[in-house]
């Protein structure tokens, strides 16, 4: 265990932009140049993101929502990769990319609904330009790489990205996804979270070589970049968006990051890993990180601060109430959307459940 | 007897499996330190070591597909599917290896393999964390399908299905993993194939006037119900298994009650209870008084949690069709 948790804190070869300590470094190849306001709105990003988590955890221990999967700790990741997404470009996220959801525009309640148990979905994939949340693990790579081969045959320069985690390399989804994405030359950006983590299972359980380095052998670029490095993210994937627009075809980026709480709100991660594991990697905390950078640099202040922090509690207010005053779907709600036309089946099914309903008048049951 | 719930009795189980034969090794997401999700490996890792209880990478093809070359080499793989809705991405090998080698092969080369899968709702999951996909599976030849519905048959049909030559999927009512019952940990369950054979059907509860046949978690739903029942005296029969279907314990029981009502949580259309409905109205049509109702899943996607009550068979539904059945 001692060796795969040392192996999980340290990615020397990690594109890095700012450092741990708040120090802006400078890399060979990526850079990226943001305007002063731009810095703070990704604070600002940063700090909304983690308290729709921080209120969405303490609501499902209040038995508001079924489950929670949390993005503690995997902000900048999911944020800065977001961030850099043009409107017309299409993300495929898992179910702990609320930083990624976020950035497309999606209301935070409709993030909240499908762990409340109202719905499988929660927004309008079309409109928002994000696919639901996808719990299965893989298969919403290939679903990024069909997109982007349509996006391919219009002509377009949009792209699309295709987030999953360290664990879903080893599905057979995830490397079929490699494939075809490599011999479309689709336009598809492929966004892993290697937070360490596929439950219980440390990285080192799905491959031996280190993420990013397997794009190669598909026969496309790899790059590991420091996943609670905002800047880094979204350089490294601006870089890969811009290959896939110019029609250069996929990049595997591998963002290093960790995942700061369970795997979901029904894990219990003493089980399998060291605490010491987690205050190595608090050390590295992404918001931080950026909020030393942006006060040493002194390109925001006190006041800004408290103004975030004030926002952010009006948010978890709107959460809160928001999760409580979801409405419950009723009985009939099952039979809806199963097909787009009518269905001899569906239509007598949901006859019957409305003469059972009624049968029983006012009185309660099941 | 010892008290301990359906979880306790199946680690118990595998336990005991693993005692009795060295090539019985475990293979799953989570399965070693964690003793998986729902924790029945819980400490096999620890007791067994690394080599028979491994933790498998995220892929539940690989895990199936390797398993049938381990059966190949003489051992008796064990895997756990770590929910019904996560077993799809294995499908093709079940279906296209697992289900037909021995046949392929002429008998040469059995495939000794338990699919154990924890399998229906009732558990405010999300979405793929409820679903009833054993129809799939039982509509598969060369395929047997089991699901135990008390600790008891749970110790003891884990057993016989890892003893099986023939492969075994073997689906766990997780709503029901919590279930306390007496566990008899002494008898050996080989030695009691004859009594205690796990593809028969069984009586769980007489009655004289409604044979209710159903499986898995709908086992103490029905046994509620018919302890409810006012009207109508009720037999319930554990199916226990799907594939293949032990008919002759519910002809025998529909033979004196003239009545029959088939319950399961999975969707209704092209589900198991048609296949009991169709075959018992084939052999019973001159004793049944009334005909055979079904109570299931309607034919839907599961539905989201806050929608699962009106989704599955409860005990006022299955009353309500032996009210039907009785007003014949
Ligand atoms: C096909 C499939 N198998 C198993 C699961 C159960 N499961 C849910 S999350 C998870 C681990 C995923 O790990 P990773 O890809 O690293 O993503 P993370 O949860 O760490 O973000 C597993 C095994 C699933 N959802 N889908
Ligand atoms: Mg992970």
């Amino acid at each position: 265990m001692t060796a795969v948790s040392l192996d999980g804190v340290r990615s020397p070869g990690a594109v890095q932009l700012l450092s741990p300590e708040g120090e802006r470094v400078a890399h060979p190849e990526y850079d990226i140049a943001l305007s002063d306001a731009e810095l703070r709105s990704l604070y600002r990003d940063l700090v909304l993101v983690r308290r729709v988590d921080t209120e969405a955890t303490a609501l499902q221990r209040q038995g508001e929502l079924g489950l929670w999967a949390s993005c503690l700790g995997q902000e900048a990741a999911q944020v800065g990769s977001g961030r850099v997404l043009r409107p017309g470009d299409f993300a495929f996220p898992t179910y702990r990319d609320h930083g990624v959801t976020w950035t497309r525009g999606v209301p935070p309640l409709d993030m909240l609904s499908m762990f409340r148990g109202v719905t499988n979905g929660g927004w309008d994939p079309l409109q928002k330009r994000c696919a639901p949340y996808t719990i299965v693990i893989g298969n919403q790579a290939l679903h990024g790489v069909g997109y982007a081969m349509g996006i391919r045959l219009d002509g377009s320069d949009d792209a699309a990205i295709a987030y999953f985690g360290d664990g879903a390399t080893a599905e057979g989804d995830v490397n079929e996804a490699f494939v075809f994405a490599s011999v479309f030359n689709a336009p598809v950006v492929f966004f892993c979270q290697n937070n360490q983590w596929a439950i219980s299972q440390p990285r080192d359980r799905q491959s031996r070589v280190p993420i990013y380095e397997r794009a190669a052998g598909f026969g496309f670029p790899g790059v590991q970049v420091d996943g609670n490095d905002i800047l880094a993210v979204m350089a490294v994937t601006r870089h890969a968006l811009d290959r896939a627009r110019a029609g250069e075809g996929p990049t595997l980026i591998e963002a290093f990051t960790y995942r700061m709480a369970a795997h979901t709100s029904s894990d219990d991660p003493t089980r399998y890993r060291h605490a010491d594991e987690l205050e190595v990697w608090r050390l590295r905390d992404p918001i931080e990180r950026l909020k030393v950078f942006l006060a040493r640099q002194g390109l925001a202040d006190r006041q800004f601060f408290d103004q975030v922090e004030r926002e952010a509690d009006e948010l978890a207010v709107v959460v809160r109430d928001g999760v409580r005053a979801m409405p419950e779907p009723p009985s009939q709600a099952m039979f809806d959307h199963v097909y787009a036309e009518p269905h001899r089946l569906i239509e007598e099914q949901r006859r019957a459940v409305a003469d059972y309903d009624a049968s029983f008048g006012d009185e309660v049951h099941a | 007897m010892t008290t301990m719930t359906m979880a306790k009795a199946l680690n118990a189980g595998l336990r005991r499996a693993m005692e009795a034969d060295d090539r019985v090794v475990l293979f799953g997401e989570d399965i070693g330190r964690l003793g998986g999700v729902f924790r029945i490996t819980d400490g096999l890792q620890k007791d067994f070591g690394e080599h028979r209880v491994m933790d498998a990478p995220l892929a539940e093809s690989g895990i199936v597909g390797t398993a049938v070359g381990m059966a190949m080499r003489g051992y008796r793989p064990v895997l756990e599917i770590q929910f019904d809705g996560f077993v799809y991405p294995a499908f093709d090998q079940i279906v296209s290896q697992v289900a037909k080698m021995h046949r392929r092969t002429e008998g040469t080369v059995p495939m000794p393999i338990v699919i154990r899968i924890p399998y229906g709702g009732g558990i405010g999951a999300v979405e793929h964390h409820s679903e009833s996909p054993e129809a799939y599976f039982a509509h598969t030849a060369g395929l047997r399908v089991l699901t135990p519905s008390d600790p008891q048959a749970a110790y003891l049909t884990i057993q016989q299905a890892i003893a099986c030559q023939d492969p075994v999927v073997y689906f766990e009512p997780k709503r029901r993993y919590w279930d306390k019952g007496e566990v008899d940990e002494q008898v050996d369950a080989l030695d009691l194939l004859q009594v205690a054979d796990p593809w028969r059907a069984r009586v769980v509860r007489t009655g004289s006037d409604v044979t209710v046949a159903c499986y898995g978690p709908m086992v103490r739903t029905c046994l509620e119900a018919a302890e409810a029942s006012t009207d109508a005296s009720l037999e319930v029969i554990d199916l226990q298994s799907l594939s293949p279907l032990d008919l002759d314990t519910v002809i025998a029981s529909v033979e004196r009650t003239g009545r029959l009502v088939v319950v399961h949580e999975a969707s209704g259309n092209a589900g198991l209870g048609a296949e009991v409905a169709a075959r018992v109205a084939e052999r019973c049509f001159f004793t049944l008084e009334a005909p055979v109702l079904r109570v299931t899943g309607y034919d839907v996607p599961y539905p989201p949690s806050r929608l699962e009550e009106h989704f599955l068979p409860d005990l006022d539904r299955v009353l309500d069709a032996v009210d039907r059945a009785m007003a014949f």
